[in-house]
């Protein structure tokens, strides 16, 4: 994408001033990020995420994160290097089988005519007793799911709803923004009543409100953080409308006839585009956090599904009887993403105004 | 001053008249029935129809907020439709709890924060500054919750600290005995936040001439960040301050619900699970007031701090 400002002035004053190609936004910021150390390790590890994600959310991992692979509560292999038997199949021999069993009580058992009939017709189904394992990679859940596999259904549930809420809360936020800091008037004063309703009462309360009449699930989830997270972008967006209205360029536009939604999106928006991003990629790291909270509290996603928060939640009565794993997956899976999302975003936003670095 | 004052309240009533609406028309309209709720699960059609006609819920939406105005205005807030308690007496019962582990929360985060902030801005860019950075960004990316869970977990259950939870009737008792933990949780968490922010207000004034000056005319270091530099940010400290005052409320409902404490977060939170709109609507509509209070507060004490500052 290139400036904007400069090729619409370019393109109209053509004939006045010979263009001079500068490197765009994008790709100047591009550079400056390139040299950020920090900024690319974390976008690195970004990528990393986003494309273990896309293989989980088409099914090519994890699918099965629902199936008792493990013994409840299996340790993780790398604990107990030397292979032993699960608790229950420990029992020495002489003990499990009686010698008295080979009495034949067939004379006084009343059933026994019947024992080959029912084993003929038990074989004919089949059960499939898939094996369970002693130990799994990152361990199991009380359960006997794979701790593993639910790290990974987890990542992917928690940083959708992070990435969606962010996207429906910059959609409300940088529209409501544009208009009342574009047009200003009534319809901005009346934003800004919106605005200061909204802000009056605390997030977290606000989402209880909402919760508590909507019910839970992704989408209720989405749209919830959605509805009460947009104002920290309208509040920018606003400002930066207010400030760009009224510079030359859009001066210009206006003159050679641009009309007022041309001027907003074809003209401001690109100027503006980077502050809408890093604010949304701060928002991400947000409503990440905020799901964990909702989702241990029951007001998240549904009880079928598996995220972050959930893991959490259900590791609270595991720790006490000292199993660990599922606790430390989700908390490092989540840290992990967490810290390079944040490092990523605060590099963007250096490399996207050099201004603003400190 | 007092005109000022007066303007100002006067300004927030169309904000507060907004949340009122967002409240009622909230529950109204994406609500369950309260009638349906508040009846038992095989109640007869006429008995739900009673309590339609008792909550005045066959009249016009026009005059049931007007009810709901009326209610507000004369501070009935009615009852709570899970327990019949009168909302002003459960918010009553309630707040002493929540303040108790609130305000220790909030005290601490802020005289534990300032100083740090101060001694890493002093420092900026050494080694110090930038671990104590890396080490804030980590601690912030861990979940809250994970917090609450190993700390319980490591001083209560492992180390035997501090009792895992538990509440007694005494303030005293509650105090010493229950409230240190998760108020040194909260702490803890609250911490990396705070230096964060407080480290950019420092450096932020860190760069000004009077620093400058101050340490041209030879003013001792100490002198200079006490006196000159701290006082300077006391601003955007006090307004952050002020602005989480109503967050205080509910902001510890994660550590009410997790230490079984009986303060208002936690009531917020069994509302919304038994579908008690009452409760929830009030709440609503007392933070929402605290906040412009808390923010008409933190103007006022602009002036105290700084007299260069005239409110108009």
């Amino acid at each position: 994408m290139r400036d904007f400002a400069s090729t619409s002035l370019a393109s109209t004053l053509a004939d006045a001033v010979p263009a001079r190609r500068t490197d765009g936004v994008w790709r100047s910021a591009w550079r400056r990020f390139r040299r950020d150390r920090t900024g690319m390790t974390s976008l690195a590890i970004v990528l990393a995420y986003a494309l273990l994600i896309a293989c989980t959310a088409c099914g090519l991992l994890a699918q099965r994160w629902q199936d008792e692979v493990g013994v409840p509560d299996a340790p993780p292999s790398f604990l107990r290097s030397a292979p032993t038997a699960p608790p229950g199949a420990a029992l020495p021999a002489s003990t499990s089988a009686p010698a008295a069993a080979d009495v034949d009580i067939s004379d006084v058992d009343p059933l026994a005519p019947r024992y080959k009939e029912w084993n003929e017709r038990a074989a004919q189904y089949h059960a499939r007793t898939a094996p369970i394992a002693a130990t799994l990679p990152l361990g199991a859940d009380r359960l006997g799911r794979d701790v593993l596999s639910k790290a990974l259904k987890g990542t992917q549930i928690s940083v959708s709803v992070g990435v969606l809420a962010a996207i429906v809360a910059t959609l409300i936020g940088a529209t409501l923004g544009a208009l009342a800091g574009f047009f200003g008037g009534w319809a901005g004063d009346f934003v800004e009543w919106v605005y200061n309703v909204v802000t009056a009462v605390p997030d977290i309360l606000l989402f209880f409100a909402f919760a508590a009449v909507f019910g839970r699930g992704i989408s209720t989830l989405v749209l919830i953080m959605g509805l009460t997270g947009w104002t920290g972008q309208y509040r920018q967006v606003r400002a930066e409308f207010i400030k760009h209205a009224r510079r030359e360029y859009v001066r210009a536009a206006e003159a050679i006839g641009a009309s007022a939604s041309s001027r907003m999106f074809r003209h401001i928006l690109p100027n503006v585009s980077h502050v809408i991003l890093v604010r949304m990629s701060l928002m991400v790291v947000n409503f990440i956090k905020i799901e964990v909270i909702l989702s241990y509290l029951g007001l998240g996603v549904a009880t079928d599904q598996v995220s972050w928060g959930t893991m959490l939640a259900e590791s609270q009565s595991e720790l006490i009887l000292g199993h660990w794993w599922q606790l430390a997956a989700a908390t490092t899976a989540m840290a992990v993403f967490v810290t390079a999302f944040s490092l990523m975003a605060d590099a963007w936003r250096d490399a996207l105004d050099p201004r603003l670095r400190q | 001053m007092f005109a000022y004052l007066l303007r100002r309240l006067w300004q927030m009533i169309p904000t507060l008249l907004g949340v009122v609406l967002l409240v009622f028309f909230l529950f109204r309209k994406f609500g369950l029935d309260p009638a349906q709720t508040l009846a038992s699960l095989n109640a007869s059609p006429r008995e739900i129809a009673e309590i339609r006609a008792q909550l005045g819920l066959n009249e016009p939406w026009w005059v049931q907020l007007a009810l709901f105005i009326k209610g507000i205005v004369t501070f009935d807030w009615g009852r709570s439709w899970a327990t019949n308690e009168t909302i002003a007496h459960l918010m009553a019962t309630r707040l002493p709890a929540t303040l108790t582990v609130t305000v220790p929360i909030l005290v601490l985060d802020t005289l534990i924060a300032i100083p740090i902030a101060l001694g890493v801005a002093y420092v900026r860019g050494s080694l110090t500054d930038r671990m104590i950075m890396i080490g804030t960004t980590v601690a912030l990316s861990i979940s809250f919750l994970v917090y609450v869970i190993v700390g319980q977990y490591l001083f209560g259950f492992q180390l035997g600290w501090f009792p895992v939870q538990g509440w007694s009737d005494s303030t005293l008792t509650n105090l010493v005995v229950y409230a240190p933990l998760p108020v040194l949780l909260a702490v803890l968490m609250g911490l990396s936040p705070q230096t964060r922010l407080y480290r950019s207000f420092f450096l932020d004034e860190l760069g000004h001439d009077y620093v400058r000056t101050a340490r041209a005319k030879g003013l001792t270091e100490p002198a200079v960040l006490l006196r000159h530099v701290l006082r300077n940010a006391l601003i955007p400290i006090l307004t952050n301050v002020g602005l989480s005052l109503p967050g205080i409320l509910i902001g510890s409902f994660l550590i009410e619900v997790y230490f079984s404490i009986p303060g208002i977060g936690r009531e917020v939170l069994l509302a919304v699970n038994r579908s008690d709109y009452p409760v929830i609507q009030a709440v609503t509509i007392c933070v929402a007031m605290l906040t412009m209070l808390a923010n008409l507060a933190v103007d006022l004490s602009y002036r105290a701090l700084d007299p260069r500052v005239v409110l108009r």
